[in-house]
């Protein structure tokens, strides 16, 4: 069973993986988007830590709540909004229960993903973190390593694929041949799954 | 018509100049335009180009009269964010509304009819309308 220090671990990796990654990160929004992705996200999990330290909250479903929040309110970009939908929807899924399954997660994030493609009308295929998500989500009956894996490939898939959501989409043919910017985010952020199962990230 | 009644308009833009601009515009050309509480959300807090949910919150807040309130957005995550406050539920005075419409242009539209006292259907329906207005 997952436990509420499960689901601050994997806050807790998140938010290293985006601070590590956010030069990288920005670079891939450079060619293809405003050049801020890894700026935002790092803006977003930082006030995510900040509040789960001044608040913490004891169930996991509030932890994911209060996370997409301060996702909301502090990116400034679509990242925000969308990240936030995605970790609200999951957290409101789970309910209050106090510890929870793994099956149980990958039904609630399965909901916190139909979320973010209602939001933003983005399906697989259109070159958004979509395309990580969704495989991450499908392979997660198969344990955290297996999703993480998904959600890389899913990422590095995007590559050759037209944008037709978001900024990107305004670049058409040019938007080929870059990797997006949120499918790579979107696989840190599946990533902190095994890395919170390992103990890490806390 | 009474101050009580009016549709608020709250205009989202990843510009605080371009909200602040527009604004001043959609009150300008309409008549009866000081009756209709106009506020912008632009750009991020402390300034710079995006979108902050916390000026959006305040800036509906202060033109919520009980009569609705007409959101018109820019684009991206403008329009994002607004969706994702209005589907929170408790984030928005009740009766916001995000209208779908050409910034400028339904800014204009939803101002003019604002001020003569319409409600936010309404007002929804002229913002949406300036999409049909072709310029060449």
């Amino acid at each position: 069973m997952l436990d509420a220090d499960f689901f601050r671990r994997w806050m807790a990796a998140a938010t290293a993986s985006v601070n590590r990654e956010a030069e990288r990160l920005t670079a891939l929004d450079s060619p293809i988007g405003d050049a801020d992705h890894g700026s935002n996200l790092q803006r977003g999990f930082t006030a995510v830590a900040t509040a789960l330290e001044k608040e913490a909250p004891e169930t996991p479903g509030a932890i994911l709540v209060l996370a997409g929040r301060q996702l909301i309110s502090t990116v400034g970009g679509a990242s925000g909004p969308l990240y936030g939908t995605l970790l609200r929807r999951t957290g409101k899924a789970l309910g209050d229960a106090p510890e929870v399954s793994e099956a149980q997660l990958a039904e609630a994030l399965r909901a916190g993903v139909d979320g973010v493609m209602a939001l933003g009308g983005a399906a697989p295929g259109d070159k958004t973190m979509i395309d990580a998500l969704v495989p991450a989500v499908d392979a997660l009956g198969d344990g955290f390593a297996a999703a993480r894996a998904a959600a890389e490939e899913g990422a590095v898939a995007t590559t050759p694929l037209q944008a037709r959501k978001g900024r990107a989409s305004y670049l058409g043919a040019r938007s080929i041949g870059h990797q997006d910017p949120g499918a790579t985010s979107s696989a840190l952020l599946i990533a902190g799954l095994e890395e919170a199962a390992a103990g890490a990230g806390g | 018509m009474s101050d009580e009644k009016v549709v608020g308009i709250v205009l989202v833009s990843h510009s605080a100049e371009v909200a602040a601009s527009v604004a001043e515009l959609a009150k300008g050309l309409a008549g009866g335009a000081p009756a209709v509480p106009v506020a912008t959300a632009g750009g991020v807090e402390g300034g710079g180009l995006g979108t902050s949910a916390e000026l959006i919150c305040a800036a509906a807040a202060s033109v919520d009269r009980g009569a609705g309130i007409a959101v018109l957005t820019d684009l991206g995550s403008a329009v994002l964010t607004v969706k994702t406050l209005i589907a929170e539920g408790d984030e928005l005075p009740d009766g916001t509304r995000l209208v779908d419409a050409p910034f400028v242009e339904g800014a204009v539209a939803a101002v003019v009819t604002a001020a003569a006292g319409a409600d936010l259907d309404a007002v929804e329906a002229a913002a949406t309308e300036a999409y049909g207005y072709r310029k060449v």
